[in-house]
């Protein structure tokens, strides 16, 4: 089964240093490494900023694009992972080892269907 | 065998064996749901076919089997509708036959109580799971005993067990290392149950004894499945504080005060089986906040009279729990097993220390507890005082009633 890990957080700029951001991103490759030879890695992706975001959406056919996100929060969408799990508690597991943890709530939430 | 034999028994198989059937059927089938339609049909084709052909010499085993069959039945009925239930029926059949082995249906039952208390689910639904499918409880009693309305309570159990399903919340008993935690959870559900059940007043008072029953049920289910300390604590816990509960309260329905209660009136049977569970509890190699809550009403219990209470152990005991499992409100019993040892000055002093920081401000014993050392160094103007802060923060009437008795009490 696919799980879906969306990753909240705040907004690092001028919190952390690059020296600390290079740490965490070989935190998170070794993390990553160990998910592909465990079999749970699907796919993962780091979003940029929220003041980078656009919306489209489309009603009574009428094309409207604005900028900005979705919704205005203190923290926000800023990465995700697609897992394959035999269920929760395994999903949850694979959820609570990310290093992300240690900053940023991760929403664990079940694929009803997964295109590719 | 008269009919009316007959219908005895099948309802005396219910009430011992539909929660294990259940449990076994959950993990067969894959669904609640299902299951519970399948026990439904299992025990209607018991009620044909006993009186007719005989009770099983193994009624679960028969209840499993026939509640299997039914759902297969069902799942094949619905797939000239549906082609999914086709292939779920095939998945059921070709799975194995159900065991015999009293451990793996001892197992289920541990299955169905951590899968109703998986942290993934919210607290409420959490105890109306495992009130409907661990109790079987109906839906409108748990409502009644939560002063709930049914459509509210039967909505948490619709979107929990849906969560269960689409979320694939999984049925098993959790692995080794995360043990500890999950049981943590579930323990607090038990206990939360049982507090639900013994609080001084709301709702009606019978269904609310049944819910302490159940809490004491599902307590000793937990510790014949798991061989655990908290949980022998737990136990032990709720059986020492049900023992009071023909005492706590007057006939008017005032509440009585553990100093004031006539202790004739204590269950001795509760007592004298809670104090060898918490002694049990006492004896692990780490002992935890339950097996010390225990021991402390241990030692309460066994005193004969008010005044031959060892204070100073029940001061050790909270010792050690601000230890295990510090909290403003431990603190606060602590100080009054302080006053009791070392007289209501000392008492005062430590009390006052901790509402300094004001986390306690708005908690009616806190203040009801002062009130009374003030009360005891006759500094009577400040125990008024005290009384009408903890009448303004009580929450439950016959609280509110005791302070404002208390108060009108004082002389001067």
């Amino acid at each position: 089964m696919h799980y879906m890990l969306l990753i909240y957080q705040g907004d690092p700029r001028g919190q952390v240093s690059d020296a600390e951001i290079a740490a965490f991103m070989k935190r998170i490759e070794a993390y990553n490494d160990q998910l592909k030879k465990d079999g749970h890695f699907v796919v993962t992706g780091g979003l940029g900023f929220p003041d980078t975001a656009t919306c489209v959406t489309r009603r009574s056919g009428k094309l409207s694009t604005t900028d900005g996100p979705f919704a205005e929060t203190r923290e926000y969408l800023g990465g995700f992972y697609v897992i394959e799990a035999k269920d929760l508690d395994q999903a949850l597991k694979i959820a609570n080892g990310l290093p992300m943890t240690e900053f940023a709530t991760v929403e664990v939430r079940p694929i009803n269907h997964l295109g590719t | 065998m008269s009919q009316r034999t007959d219908r005895d028994a099948i309802e005396a198989v219910y009430r011992t064996e539909s929660g294990r059937v259940l449990a076994t059927l959950i993990r067969l089938l894959g669904s609640f749901d299902l299951a519970e339609e399948a026990l439904h049909d299992a025990f209607m084709a018991a009620a044909d076919q006993w009186p007719r052909d005989g009770t099983p010499a193994n009624p679960r085993a028969w209840l499993v089997s026939a509640g299997r069959f039914k759902a297969i039945d069902r799942l094949r009925r619905r797939a000239r509708l549906d082609a999914a239930g086709d292939d779920i029926a095939m998945q059921i059949e070709a799975a194995a036959e159900p065991p015999e082995d009293p451990a793996a249906i001892a197992d289920d039952q541990l299955r169905l109580i951590f899968t109703c208390c998986h942290p993934a689910l919210s607290p409420d639904a959490q105890v109306a799971l495992t009130l409907r499918e661990v109790c079987g409880l109906t839906t409108e009693e748990i409502a009644r005993a939560f002063l709930t309305a049914t459509p509210t309570i039967a909505q948490r159990i619709v979107r929990a067990k849906a969560k269960i399903r689409d979320a694939r919340i999984p049925y098993e008993v959790p692995e080794k290392d995360a043990l500890p935690d999950r049981l943590d959870a579930v323990l607090r559900v038990v206990y939360l149950v049982f507090n639900e059940g013994y609080a001084a007043s709301g709702g009606d008072k019978f269904i609310r004894a049944d819910l302490s029953a159940e809490a004491i049920r599902l307590g000793r289910l937990l510790v014949e499945l798991l061989p655990d300390a908290e949980a022998l604590g737990l136990l032990a816990l709720m059986l020492l504080q049900d023992s009071r509960r023909n005492a706590r309260l007057s006939s008017e329905g005032d509440i009585v005060l553990l100093a004031d209660q006539d202790r004739g009136l204590w269950n001795r049977g509760e007592i004298d089986e809670g104090i060898t569970l918490a002694a049990r509890a006492m004896r692990a190699r780490e002992i935890g906040a339950y097996a010390l809550q225990a021991a402390i009403a241990a030692a309460h219990a066994t005193a004969t009279t008010d005044a031959a209470t060892d204070w100073r152990r029940i001061v050790a005991l909270y010792d050690l729990l601000m230890h295990a499992d510090p909290s403003p409100i431990v603190a606060l019993n602590r100080a009054v097993a302080v006053a009791m040892r070392d007289g209501p000055a000392a008492g005062l002093a430590a009390i006052d220390a901790l509402m300094a920081d004001g986390t306690l401000d708005d908690f009616h014993l806190a203040h009801s507890a002062r009130a009374d050392l003030l009360r005891r160094l006759l500094r009577v103007a400040e125990a008024r005082a005290a009384y009408e802060r903890a009448a303004a923060l009580a929450i439950h009437p016959a609280e509110r009633r005791f302070y404002d008795r208390r108060r009108a009490q004082l002389s001067g």
